[in-house]
C-alpha cells in the first residue's frame, strides 16, 4: 500500500531531554492509524514535529505531495507550508479563533485554497468576489457535514465543548488536506459523543478519502477505529501492530499498567 | 589609562542605577509576566521626594548626612507606597486579561504619573543637592572616581545582598520564587499570591527609588522625564540579563552601564541612547532569552 | 443602602490616596525663591475626591465582575452596545450620516481659518489612527513606534521639496511607498517576537528614527528642521495662505474617505480574517497554513503607509518639519485613538480620533491635563471597556438555504 507519510528515525530533543527517539511510523493511503501511549509519552512532540512547528533534531518525515506520487522529505518545513502540502491538524487543548464566528474559523482554513491579496480585497474583482463566494459555500457545506450549520454565526467561545471539537475538526478539513493528524479528538467526550466521533472519523475517510493519524487514550475508539497502531513510551516506539496485535502485547500492557507483580 | 578607568568606573557606576531599576521590572515580569512601563516613574517619584523632603528639611536646618537618609528613607517608603497603589488600579484588574490590554494600561499609568508630577511640581529641571561629603581618603582618586560613585556602589553592593537574602532565605522570598515559576500552583499550595505580587511591587518599587535618590545626587538634578530615559534602559537591561532572572537584571545592566560608558567616551556621545535600544534589538532577535535566561520552547 | 462596610473602605481609601499624594502635591518646590509651598488645599481635595472615587470604582468593577463584560466588548451578534445599535439601525444612521457628510462639506465656509486647521489636523489623526488600527486593532501587533513613518512621510516630502522640488502631489504617492518601505523595513526584526518584546522593540525604533532625525545635520537639518515647505498647488497655481488651507481640508477628507474605504475593504477579506486570526492564536493560525510572517509584513506596511501620506500632509500643512513632531507621546495618543474608539473598529478609531483631538482643542483651558488625562483614559478603557467605545462588530452571514450562500449585514 502506498504511504501518505513515512517518518523514519525521528529523534527530538530539547536540551537535555530526549523527547522522541528513533521512531518509526507510516500511514498509508486512506488508512487510520492511531498513535497512543501514557502520557508524556511524546505524542504530541511527534505531531508537533511532523507538522513543523519543531524542526526534528534527527531522522526524516517525508510526505507524498498531494496524496498522490513519490515522498518529499519536508524536515523543517514551516508550519504552513505543511499544510499547504495537505497535513492538517487540530490541537490537544483546543486552538480556535475565539472570538471568530464559527463559519470564519473555518473560512481560515480555506485561506490557503485561496489567492486573493492585497489588490483583490480592495477592488474586489470578479474572480475575488466569487472566490469570497464559493469561500463561504464550501466552509457552509463542511459545516453541514459535522453537523455545526446551527452554530454558523456564534463565536467559536460560546460553543459547547463536543461543538468546538469538531469545529477543529472541520476547520483542519477545510485546508482541504490528504492526511489529518487529530490530537485527542475525543478527550473529555462522554461516551454518547466519543459513538458520534467514531462515525464522523469514518465517514471522514471513506466520503472525503482522506487519511488519519490519531492520537487517543480512549482505547474502545481507538480499537474501533484504527488499522494499525504504533504505541510509544518514553519517547521511544514500542510495538506497532494490528488492534488485536497490540491489544495483547506484553510491552503494551507493561506500559500502561506497570509490571505485573507477582502476589 | 587613567582614562580608561574613569570610564570603567563610570560605567560601573551607571550600571548600579540601572541595576537597581532593573529589578524592578524583572521581579515583576517573572510573576505576573507584564512590563511596568510605569516602573521608570516609580523611580522619578522617588528622586522627587527626596528632593522635597531635603528642601523641606533643609529649610528647617537639619545637617547634611542625616538629611540625606532621611530623605532616602523617606523616598523608598513612598515609592513603595505608589508601586503598591499602581498595581491594585492598573494590573490587579488586569490580571487575566489578554497582556496587549495590561501594557497598554501600564503605558497609561506611566503617562499619568509623569505628568501628575509634571502639573504637580514643574517642568523645569530642579536642582538636586549634593549631600555626599567628599571623602577625604579619596583625594588620589578623585580625578577617576568620586565620592559620591563610591556611595552608589557601595549601596548597590548592600541592597543587592539585602536583595539575595530576602529571596533565598525567607518565607516570602521563598514565596515569590514559587509564584514566578508556578502562579497557579503557588496559589494551590497555599501561598497568597496577590500578597506575593504586591510584596514584589514593594521590594522592586524600594531599590527603584534608592537608585532615584542616588541618581540624583550623582547628576544634580531632577526632571519629571528622568523615569521614562531610565526606565527603558533598565529594562533593556533586564532583557538583555534574561527576564525574570536577579542575577541576570544586575549583569545586563552593568553590561549597558560599561557600553554606554567606553561607547560615549571614545566614540560619540550623542547617539547614547540608542545604544541602548539597537542593545535591545538584537538581543530580542538573537537571544530573545537574554544572557542568563532560560530558552524556553513553548509547549503547544 | 450602603453598608457601612463601604464608607469604612472609602475613608481608608481616602486617607491613602491623602497620604499618597502629600509631598508632591501639597508641597511645591519654588526653585526660584528656594522655598517650598504649602498647598494645603490639594490635600483636601485629594480627601473628598478620592473619598467619592472609591464608591464609583468599586460600583464599575463590581458590575465588570458580575459578566456585563461580553456586552462591554461588543463583539456578539446580538446588538452590542448602546451605540452600536444606534449605529445599525438605518433608519438613524443613514440621515445620519448625510448630515455629517453635508457639515463636512461646508465647514470651511461656516467656520474660521482657524477651526478649520483644527479640523484637518483631527482629520491626519483619523488617519493615523485608522493606519494604526490595521496593526494594533486587527493583527494584534502593539506597534509604539508607528510615528516613525509619520516622520518619514512628512521629511520625505520636505526633503525631496528641498533637493529636487518635489510638489506636494508627487510627494503624496511617495510618501505612501516610502512608509510601506519602512514598515517592511521595522516589521522584519520584529517578526518572532511577543507582545510586549514588540511593543518596546518597536518604541526603540521610533526612538532611533528620531534621534537620527536630530543628530544628522547633514541630513535632516537637525533639532531646527526644514522649513518653507510648500503648500499644495491647485493643477499648478499657487494659492493664498487662506485658500490652500482649504484645500488642503478637502484633500484630507478626500484622503480619509480612501482610507476608511481600503480599511474597510481590507477587514472583510482573506488578508482581513488572516490578521485576526493571527492576533488571536499565531500558532493555530500557522497550522492552517497562513504564513505568519508575510501576514505579519503586510500588516506592519499597510498600516505604515497611511502614517507616511499623513507625514505628507502634515508637513504641507505646517510648512515645517522638525523632530520634535515625532516623538514617542505621538505614537501613544495614535494609540490612545485605537484604544479608545474601539481596536479594529473604523468608526470607533474615528469618533476616538474626533474626541481625543477636537477635545483638547475647544477646552483649551484644561490643555495641561490632556496627556494626564489621555493616561487615565488608557487605564480606564482597558480595566473597564477594552472593546472601545464603540467596539467592533464581526460580519455575519446570512444563509437561505444550502445552495446560495451571501453576506448579510
Amino acid at each position: 500500500m502506498e504511504s501518505v507519510l513515512k517518518v523514519h528515525n525521528l529523534g527530538m530533543n530539547f536540551g537535555g531531554l530526549r523527547a522522541l527517539d528513533s521512531v518509526d511510523l507510516d500511514v498509508g493511503k486512506h488508512e487510520i492509524v492511531a498513535l497512543i501511549g501514557p502520557n508524556g509519552a511524546g505524542k504530541t512532540t511527534f505531531f508537533n514535529c511532523v507538522t513543523g512547528i519543531y524542526p526534528p533534531t534527527e531522522g526524516d518525515v517525508l510526505i507524498s505531495v498531494r496524496g498522490k506520487g513519490e515522498l518529499k522529505r519536508i524536515n523543517g518545513m514551516k508550519p504552513n507550508k505543511v499544510t499547504e502540502k495537505g497535513l492538517a491538524r487540530t490541537f490537544q487543548n483546543i486552538r480556535l479563533f475565539s472570538n471568530m464566528t464559527v463559519l470564519e474559523n473555518v473560512m481560515i482554513g480555506r485561506h490557503c485554497r485561496m489567492h486573493a491579496g492585497i489588490l483583490g480585497a480592495v477592488f474586489r474583482g470578479r474572480s475575488t468576489v466569487r472566490e469570497e463566494q464559493s469561500a463561504v459555500q464550501e466552509s457552509y457545506a463542511i459545516l453541514e457535514k459535522m453537523g455545526l450549520a446551527p452554530f454558523v454565526n456564534d463565536f467559536a467561545k460560546n460553543l459547547p465543548y463536543g461543538a468546538q471539537r469538531r469545529l477543529e475538526i472541520a476547520r483542519a478539513m477545510a485546508t482541504e488536506p490528504f492526511l489529518l493528524l487529530l490530537d485527542e479528538p475525543a478527550a473529555g467526550m462522554n461516551p454518547y459523543e466519543t459513538r458520534e466521533l467514531d462515525e464522523l472519523i469514518q465517514r471522514i475517510r471513506h466520503e472525503e478519502e482522506i487519511s488519519i493519524l490519531l492520537i487517543e487514550h480512549d482505547m474502545k475508539l481507538v480499537m474501533s477505529l484504527s488499522d494499525r497502531i504504533f504505541v510509544v513510551d518514553y519517547g521511544r516506539k514500542i510495538a506497532q501492530g494490528t488492534p488485536a496485535q497490540i491489544r495483547d502485547n506484553p510491552d503494551v500492557i507493561k506500559a500502561y499498567l506497570g509490571e505485573e507483580r507477582d502476589a | 589609562m587613567d582614562y580608561f578607568l574613569e570610564l570603567f568606573l563610570g560605567g560601573l557606576t551607571r550600571g548600579s542605577i540601572y541595576a537597581l531599576i532593573a529589578l524592578g521590572y524583572t521581579m515583576v515580569y517573572g510573576i505576573i509576566e507584564l512590563i511596568n512601563f510605569a516602573h521608570g516613574e516609580i523611580y522619578m517619584i522617588g528622586a522627587f521626594t527626596a528632593l522635597i523632603v531635603i528642601s523641606v528639611l533643609t529649610l528647617m536646618g537639619m545637617n547634611t548626612v542625616a538629611i540625606l537618609v532621611i530623605a532616602g528613607v523617606i523616598a523608598v517608603i513612598y515609592s513603595s507606597a505608589y508601586g503598591y497603589t499602581v498595581e491594585k488600579i492598573a494590573y490587579k484588574p488586569l490580571r487575566n486579561a489578554p497582556r496587549l490590554s495590561a501594557l497598554i494600561s501600564a503605558i497609561g499609568m506611566s503617562l499619568f504619573l509623569q505628568n501628575y508630577v509634571l502639573l504637580a511640581q514643574t517642568s523645569d529641571f530642579l536642582p538636586f543637592p549634593n549631600l555626599v561629603p567628599d571623602f577625604e581618603f579619596m583625594e588620589p582618586w578623585a580625578h577617576i572616581i568620586g565620592s559620591t560613585e563610591i556611595v552608589i556602589l557601595t549601596t548597590t553592593a548592600v541592597v543587592m545582598v539585602l536583595l539575595t537574602l530576602l529571596i533565598k532565605f525567607t518565607n516570602i522570598g521563598k514565596a515569590m520564587r514559587a509564584a514566578s515559576q508556578d502562579k497557579t500552583m503557588a496559589m494551590l499550595v497555599g501561598i497568597n499570591v496577590n500578597r506575593v505580587i504586591s510584596v514584589t511591587f514593594v521590594v522592586g518599587s524600594a531599590t527603584a527609588a534608592i537608585g532615584g535618590v542616588l541618581i540624583a545626587s550623582h547628576v544634580g538634578m531632577i526632571n519629571f522625564y528622568i523615569g521614562f530615559i531610565a526606565g527603558i534602559k533598565a529594562f533593556v537591561a533586564a532583557v538583555l540579563g534574561g527576564i525574570g532572572s536577579i542575577p541576570g537584571a544586575v549583569l545586563g545592566s552593568f553590561v549597558l552601564g560599561w557600553t554606554e560608558s567606553f561607547a560615549t567616551g571614545y566614540v560619540s556621545s550623542d547617539y547614547e541612547d540608542v545604544f541602548a535600544f539597537l542593545f535591545l534589538v538584537l538581543i530580542l532577535i538573537f537571544r530573545p532569552a537574554g544572557i542568563l535566561g532560560r530558552t524556553e520552547k513553548n509547549k503547544v | 443602602m450602603f453598608a457601612f462596610d463601604r464608607i469604612k473602605k472609602a475613608l481608608l481609601v481616602s486617607v491613602w490616596f491623602m497620604f499618597l499624594t502629600f509631598p508632591i502635591l501639597v508641597i511645591r518646590i519654588n526653585p526660584v525663591e528656594r522655598t517650598v509651598e504649602w498647598r494645603w488645599i490639594n490635600m483636601l481635595l485629594i480627601g473628598v475626591g478620592s473619598f467619592f472615587l472609591s464608591f464609583v470604582w468599586h460600583y464599575f468593577i463590581r458590575r465588570r465582575e458580575a459578566g456585563v463584560r461580553r456586552a462591554e466588548t461588543g463583539e456578539g451578534p446580538e446588538g452590542g452596545t448602546p451605540a452600536r445599535r444606534i449605529l445599525k439601525n438605518k433608519k438613524i444612521y443613514r440621515p445620519a450620516l448625510a448630515v455629517a457628510g453635508i457639515f463636512a462639506l461646508v465647514f470651511p465656509f461656516l467656520f474660521s481659518l482657524y477651526q478649520t486647521n483644527i479640523m484637518i489636523s483631527a482629520l491626519i489623526y483619523v488617519m493615523l489612527g485608522l493606519g494604526l488600527n490595521i496593526v494594533v486593532g486587527l493583527a494584534g501587533l502593539l506597534d509604539l513606534g508607528y510615528v516613525a513613518f509619520y516622520a518619514v512621510g512628512a521629511y520625505a516630502y520636505a526633503l525631496l521639496n528641498y533637493h529636487f522640488g518635489l510638489t506636494f502631489w508627487m510627494a503624496l504617492p511617495i510618501g505612501a511607498g516610502l512608509g510601506a518601505v519602512f514598515g517592511i523595513l521595522l516589521g522584519f526584526p520584529v517578526l518572532r517576537l511577543r507582545g510586549d518584546y514588540l511593543a518596546i522593540v518597536t518604541l526603540g525604533f521610533g526612538e532611533i528614527i528620531r534621534i537620527i532625525l536630530e543628530n544628522w545635520n547633514e541630513f535632516s537639518f537637525g533639532p531646527s528642521g526644514i522649513s518653507n515647505i510648500p503648500r499644495p498647488s491647485l493643477f499648478g497655481i499657487d494659492l493664498s495662505v487662506h485658500d490652500a488651507t482649504i484645500y488642503i481640508y478637502y484633500v484630507m477628507i478626500g484622503l480619509c474617505l480612501l482610507t476608511i474605504f481600503v480599511v474597510n475593504r481590507l477587514q472583510d477579506s482573506r488578508i482581513g480574517r488572516a490578521w485576526i486570526a493571527l492576533r488571536e492564536d499565531e500558532i493555530a493560525c500557522q497550522a492552517m497554513g497562513i504564513d505568519k510572517a508575510k501576514t505579519k509584513l503586510t500588516a506592519f506596511a499597510l498600516g505604515a503607509t497611511w502614517a507616511g501620506m499623513s507625514g505628507v500632509v502634515f508637513a504641507a500643512k505646517t510648512t515645517f518639519v522638525n523632530p520634535a513632531s515625532f516623538t514617542i507621546w505621538e505614537s501613544i495618543i495614535i494609540l490612545c485613538i485605537v484604544v479608545l474608539g474601539g481596536m479594529g473598529s473604523i468608526v470607533g478609531v474615528i469618533a476616538g480620533a474626533l474626541v481625543l483631538i477636537l477635545m483638547p482643542e475647544y477646552l483649551r483651558a484644561f490643555s495641561e491635563y490632556r496627556m494626564l488625562a489621555f493616561g487615565v483614559v488608557l487605564v480606564v478603557m482597558m480595566v473597564f471597556r477594552p472593546g472601545g467605545l464603540i467596539p467592533n462588530v464581526r460580519r455575519i452571514y446570512t444563509f437561505t438555504d444550502a445552495a446560495e450562500s451571501g453576506k448579510g449585514d
